[in-house]
């Protein structure tokens, strides 16, 4: 890639003469600004770009792991490892339905929790006057810092059978749950305490990448809810300062405002703050969301995929797809179809919350008389 | 809170209008105050005492980390874990496969990163907005696609199981290039121009005047970057097999899967845990006050 843009070629050609005297001074520039920035491009060419195209032939590929993928014993299968994981009947397309469906409720439960009490955080350690807000905002930040792997140790004793959580669900009376050796789903879990343990027929005949309607709707196993609650705690501190920066670049003037036309703390946190959060929450549900599908570390750490497959993630079951069971092809497939996947997210998620003009219905709440004056002020696609 | 508000606005009756409203509003904040302080504290204690308890509990020994887990305090304070672990467990090993690697990582990723951030920012050269889209491109991928990937091309370049290949892939981050280049284009460049004039050459001015002003941006690349390494685990699954380049992430991650020990044997595991997060809590204290208040600077400017 560099090769194609040979840097000795350019210093010869002069640069534009849009600054007179810029010529002298800025001899060599352009022969500089390439040498400066060809180790970066040639380790993320070859340790990124390279790689991903390496391993989307992989993924067309029957390659076993033996030897080079690029030797002519490997052939091209086409869709076939794509087609074996959807729709294949088989094994494959049932753990990587049930992969997707363990990391889908995962998103659910982690994404939001943790943005509403990284705001929350923020919310309560930005007051001007606290005492001991560098404590406070230290004792929340820190669990950030730490590894996965540190933390996935940590977690694992503390939700073991006999552990500290449940130690204290005890003396206050609450059922201590086997933590991860517990893969039943919560929504199960609920259903079966109303008396409900069989799903309906409408929903356990027919389902979806090998896996039934009931199945996909059980909810995270009790084993995946404490990584879900492992995610909230550590990543809670992160976005917490971005809302506190964010919070501090918002200005007191409009809450005064609304303060004196009487809002309550809850209105003005709810009508003047929160819509000027709005591009901090953008960043943090996307990050939250780009995260939360990459979910291997812990799994490695803690659970390798069990109880009954209950924690295994499209991250971890391409990994163990490709290095435990040779099916690179497989492994590789999966890793792009998970690419997709979050591309397609943070798209999703930049289209509905992207910057909308005020809405008609809007406007005109704000401006009871003047509602029939006012179409230009909200373009088209308003109410979109 | 509503309550305590009513009877003292029952007291306070019979005085005037103004004291009333002035005595209401404080007991109404009082109120206030204590029940943000309370759960403030309730707060820091979910988020502190997990790692209190991590310290407590390898200090214990094992049958009393087994009967009292909740405890900050060891029954019998013992530091066999400790014994075990650095006398007789490859964990010094770890430790120091994971000293190598962060401390290559970090000086490579400040030199590089800065370097190129440096290029996008101030040099005019044709391809310069090519060169940063293709960066900007590469921090959307995300690093668990790059499983298979990268030890495809490690293997082919037969860098796999090696040093350089755990430290080559992680020398540049496309997140720290963007860093730089933003902090780069808020200086200004008048300070360059002279030496420029003075006739000092691209890396000279680099070296000698831009570098040494950028010291605020460095320090957040030192800080991802040390974290980053640090805690790095799945790029040494992907990129090594042999015990001798295992890191701590990997280590730990082993014996947190048992594979290297018989019964639960929490105070070993939890010991292990807390001393690889040493270094980076470390970092975090030296610099906290750089990593807590990133906002708090601009606001007063």
């Amino acid at each position: 890639m560099s090769a194609s843009v040979a840097p000795a070629a350019t210093p010869s050609r002069p640069a534009p003469p849009r600054h007179p005297r810029s010529r002298g001074i800025r001899r060599g520039e352009a022969g500089a600004g390439w040498l400066f920035v060809s180790p970066v491009i040639l380790i993320l060419g070859v340790f990124l770009l390279v790689p991903v195209l390496m391993a989307l032939w992989v993924s067309f590929s029957d390659w076993s792991g033996r030897g080079s993928p690029l030797s002519g014993s490997v052939s091209f299968v086409g869709l076939d490892n794509y087609v074996a994981i959807t729709t294949g009947g088989g094994l494959a397309e049932r753990d990587f339905g049930t992969a997707l469906r363990n990391n889908a409720w995962y998103v659910l439960l982690v994404v939001p929790l943790q943005t509403v009490l990284s705001l929350f955080l923020a919310v309560l350690v930005s007051r001007r006057i606290l005492r001991g807000r560098g404590f406070f905002r230290t004792a929340f930040y820190f669990p950030s810092v730490t590894s996965s792997v540190a933390i996935t140790v940590l977690w694992l004793f503390l939700f073991s059978f006999a552990g500290p959580v449940n130690q204290i669900l005890s003396a206050i009376g609450l059922a201590a749950p086997n933590w991860f050796s517990d893969p039943r789903g919560i929504v199960h879990v609920a259903l079966a305490a109303v008396g409900i343990t069989d799903g309906p027929d409408a929903l356990t005949g027919t389902g979806f990448l090998g896996v039934s309607w009931w199945d996909w709707l059980s909810g995270p196993s009790v084993a995946m809810s404490a990584f879900v609650l492992m995610a909230v705690f550590t990543t809670s501190g992160t976005f917490m300062l971005l809302f506190i920066a964010a919070l501090q670049n918002i200005g007191v003037e409009l809450g005064e405002a609304g303060m004196m036309d009487g809002a309550s703390g809850w209105q003005r946190f709810w009508h003047i703050t929160l819509p000027q959060l709005r591009p901090t929450l953008f960043t943090v549900i996307t990050l939250g969301l780009i995260g939360c599908w990459q979910v291997f570390d812990q799994i490695y750490t803690g659970t390798q995929g069990g109880p009954a497959k209950t924690t295994m993630t499209p991250a971890y079951l391409s990994y163990t797809s490709a290095f435990q069971n040779q099916d690179w092809g497989v492994g590789a497939a999966i890793a792009f179809i998970l690419f997709v996947i979050i591309i397609a997210f943070t798209l999703l998620q930049r289209w509905v919350l992207r910057d909308r003009p005020v809405s008609k219905r809007r406007i005109r709440a704000y401006q009871p008389r003047a509602a029939a004056s006012t179409p230009s002020a909200s373009p088209k696609g308003a109410d979109a | 809170m509503s309550a305590a508000v009513m009877t003292v606005e029952a007291q306070t009756e019979s005085a005037g209008a103004a004291p009333r409203r002035r005595r209401r509003i404080t007991v109404r904040s009082l109120t206030g105050q204590v029940l943000l302080y309370a759960m403030l504290a309730m707060l820091a204690l979910v988020y502190i005492y997990p790692f209190l308890v991590q310290v407590a509990t390898s200090f214990k020994t094992e049958p009393d980390a087994a009967t009292d887990p909740i405890s900050l305090i060891p029954a019998t304070f013992s530091t066999a874990a400790y014994e075990r672990l650095f006398l007789h467990s490859d964990f010094p090993l770890w430790f120091a496969n994971s000293v190598i690697v962060t401390v290559c990582v970090t000086i490579g990723r400040v030199f590089f990163v800065s370097l190129a951030g440096y290029a996008l920012a101030r040099l005019r050269f044709r391809g310069r907005a090519v060169v940063f889209a293709f960066v900007v491109a590469v921090m959307a991928v995300p690093t668990v696609v790059l499983l298979i990937p990268k030890f495809l091309v490690l293997n082919q370049l037969g860098l796999y199981n090696s040093y350089a290949g755990m430290i080559l892939p992680l020398l540049v981050d496309a997140a720290g290039v963007f860093i730089m280049k933003n902090f780069f284009e808020s200086i200004p460049d008048s300070v360059e121009e002279q030496a420029r004039i003075d006739g000092a050459g691209s890396f000279r001015v680099f070296w000698s005047i831009v570098l040494p002003m950028a010291r605020p941006a460095l320090i957040t690349i030192v800080i991802l970057s040390f974290q980053g390494s640090w805690n790095e685990l799945s790029h040494f699954i992907v990129s090594t097999q042999s015990p001798e380049l295992t890191t701590l992430t990997k280590g730990v991650a082993s014996l947190a899967s048992g594979q290297l020990s018989q019964g639960t044997q929490y105070p070993l595991k939890l010991a292990a845990a807390a001393i690889m997060t040493i270094p980076v809590a470390v970092l975090f204290f030296l610099f906290q006050r750089k990593i807590m208040n990133t906002s708090e600077g601009a606001v007063k400017g």
